[in-house]
């Protein structure tokens, strides 16, 4: 866009940047917020008002959380989850996304509609906990992952996607001899290595944050995945129920220490953010080259 | 060269995310299109033979589609199937077949039950706030991204703008709560040091629903804004061009240009939003949920949640939960209707 060099065109676009640079400083103030006061004592946190930098550092809080195997525990379940459950999903919605994205195939509508109906309507809660129940997956991991392995949306939007890719390619693959498998994994994923990172990134995300269906369906405390347990510590603790904190931190646990579980608890997603971010500042800039 | 030529006409993979929100959009339309179209199930064809061979043909198709597809059913249609348990009075260790048939008993109770009321009063409240002060947020946020000259403080806006999206409920909710706090959270201690006194954000009920939307627009108002800076990039800029020549300036041309320009989305994205009627996040109003809020908080997700697994009335909270799954069905429905009778591009 060509600059308005005129008072008003200055004043407004002053304005502009400071209101979203005040909107985008509000925006993750409240993070760094919880990580300064992760890096400090809670005599500190308590005696001093600041916001974002304490004048005593420390590494306290970090040092009490690691000193039970609780936290380990919970980040192990978490990573495996996520790793084991990214698997799982990407490997039954690519398979069912590549079926259901060949023009040629008998049932593909129906099957079409099956999936997209689920997301008009569902049996809601407690049925489908009772199926899960009665499928005996009630405190074991696969309860985390099996229910929740296909995201109609992801699916569809991987369908859309391979559709695009022409068909002729996938002829001349059969032609030499390739079965369905063979072009599925040595030619059309390779081709849609975007929308594969994409999509993982959207199911490991999800994964990662899942604490409801944990809640629902595991009563042993010690399969918790991380963000039960950051629940139990820092919501369940703030002002009310201070018996549901978890074994070992009695007492309701300091500011300090509930701000550097929320830290362990954001690391993964803030490492990940950057590869993310990378994919979204492209998209935007392709998108401003358009227009 | 075959090969060459594909991926060239694969888009590029920086468009991925842009091209999510975009294509969950169009998912969304065709869904609702689906819904009340009848679907064509096989295209006739030549013979039984020509049939049999294409079937036969693609049989590694139908292994690839099976294992998705044993996953739909077992987890979304079967789960529809157990909705019979609000007609029944329904005991675990009787299953489905041995439960007693009770009809509409539990239906009857929903209607007559005070608490029910108010509870529906509570999803309707939040269901607002979505609409009238979340949703216009996003809106705006993309027509000022917009407006801002170079792309560098853009793009640094918009990573950190889009950031909380990827927390999840629970690190929200805990960062407010620290903040919030009664003992020693930063937003108490400065009314203190502005001399206020100090507010119980977490148990007080009518803080609860200012904090369940600031916390809805502080996750997701950001990320809001991809689908709109989207539709605003594809906007043709000699338009601009021509309306400087008339002499307009930043905000005239912004209410004549920009906004006519997206206006089919925000209608689109308006209908879907009033569609998703009932689904306003258990996950999160679950979090702020506590004794003393209870009374305004308590929403149809919630009660179902604690009414069924809590309390094991399986069968009430079943029929609930029905309830609520049929309105969002008929909205869905309704929507799709409204939006044929408009001229607007609305909802397919």
């Amino acid at each position: 866009m060509v600059e308005d060099r005129s008072f008003t065109g200055r004043l407004f676009a002053a304005v502009n940047f400071t209101l979203l640079a005040i909107i985008a400083l509000i925006t993750v103030l409240p993070f760094l917020h919880v990580v300064a006061g992760s890096f400090t004592t809670s005599a500190e946190l308590a005696a001093s008002k600041f916001v974002l930098i304490p004048k005593v550092w420390s590494f306290e809080a970090y040092k009490f959380i690691f000193s039970t195997s609780t936290i380990f525990k919970a980040m192990a379940v978490s990573i495996g989850v996520t790793l084991v459950g990214t698997l799982v999903s990407m490997f039954l919605t690519s398979l069912m996304a590549y079926g259901l994205a060949r023009r040629d195939l008998d049932g593909r509508k129906v099957v079409n509609f099956l999936v997209v109906f689920t997301m008009l309507f569902h049996g809601g809660l407690i049925p489908t906990f009772l199926v899960v129940k009665e499928l005996g997956m009630i405190d074991s991991y696969a309860a985390l992952i099996i229910p929740s392995a296909i995201s109609a949306f992801n699916m569809i939007i991987l369908k859309n996607f391979f559709q695009n890719i022409p068909e002729g390619l996938e002829e001349s693959a059969k032609i030499d001899g390739c079965n369905d498998f063979g072009i599925l994994f040595k030619i059309v994923l390779p081709l849609s290595m975007p929308a594969i990172a994409t999509i993982s990134l959207f199911y490991a995300v999800t994964y990662w944050n899942t604490y409801l269906t944990a809640i629902l369906y595991l009563d042993d405390s010690a399969k918790w995945p991380i963000q039960v347990l950051l629940r139990q510590i820092v919501v369940l603790a703030s002002g009310l129920d201070h018996s549901a904190t978890l074994d070992g931190v009695v007492p309701p646990p300091d500011q300090t220490i509930k701000m550097a579980v929320i830290v362990v608890a954001t690391l993964p997603i803030l490492m990940v953010y950057p590869f993310l971010q990378k994919h979204f500042a492209k998209g935007a800039m392709l998108g401003s080259m358009k227009g | 060269m075959l090969i060459y030529s594909t991926a060239s006409s694969i888009p590029k993979s920086g468009g991925t995310l842009h091209q999510y929100e975009t294509e969950r959009k169009k998912i969304m339309q065709d869904v609702t299109a689906q819904a009340s179209t009848a679907q064509p199930v096989l295209k006739s064809s030549k013979g039984k033979n020509e049939v049999k061979r294409r079937i036969w043909r693609n049989r590694w198709l139908y292994v690839m589609i099976a294992p998705g597809l044993l996953y739909f059913l077992i987890f979304k249609y079967l789960p529809m199937y157990g909705l019979i348990i609000s007609f029944q009075d329904y005991k675990p260790y009787n299953g489905i077949l041995g439960s007693n048939w009770v009809g509409m008993k539990h239906f009857n109770r929903l209607f007559s039950e005070p608490d029910f009321l108010n509870i529906l009063k509570n999803t309707i409240i939040l269901f607002g706030l979505n609409i009238f002060i979340y949703f216009p947020i996003p809106i705006i946020l993309a027509l000022m991204l917009n407006e801002l000259r170079g792309n560098f403080f853009k793009r640094i806006f918009q990573s950190l703008l889009y950031i909380p999206h990827f927390m999840s409920w629970v690190i929200v909710v805990s960062i407010s709560f620290v903040m919030v706090t009664m003992d020693g959270g930063i937003i108490n201690d400065l009314l203190v040091f502005f001399g206020f006194e100090k507010i119980n954000f977490l148990l007080n009920p009518s803080w609860f629903r200012p904090m369940y939307i600031i916390q809805v627009i502080w996750r997701e108002a950001g990320w809001g804004t991809i689908i709109y800076l989207a539709s605003i990039a594809a906007i043709d800029p000699g338009l601009y061009e021509a309306a400087r020549m008339d002499g307009a300036g930043r905000l005239r041309q912004v209410w004549h240009i920009t906004i006519p320009a997206i206006r089919g989305v925000i209608i689109t994205l308006f209908i879907l939003k009033i569609g998703s009627v009932l689904d306003l996040g258990f996950e999160h109003v679950y979090l702020l949920l506590n004794s003393m809020n209870r009374e305004v908080a308590e929403i149809i997700d919630t009660y179902v949640y604690t009414a069924g697994l809590r309390q094991g009335q399986f069968s009430y909270s079943t029929a609930i939960g029905f309830f609520k799954s049929i309105i969002g069905l008929i909205m869905v429905m309704t929507v799709n209707k409204i939006s044929k009778k408009m001229g607007e591009e609305g909802v397919y």
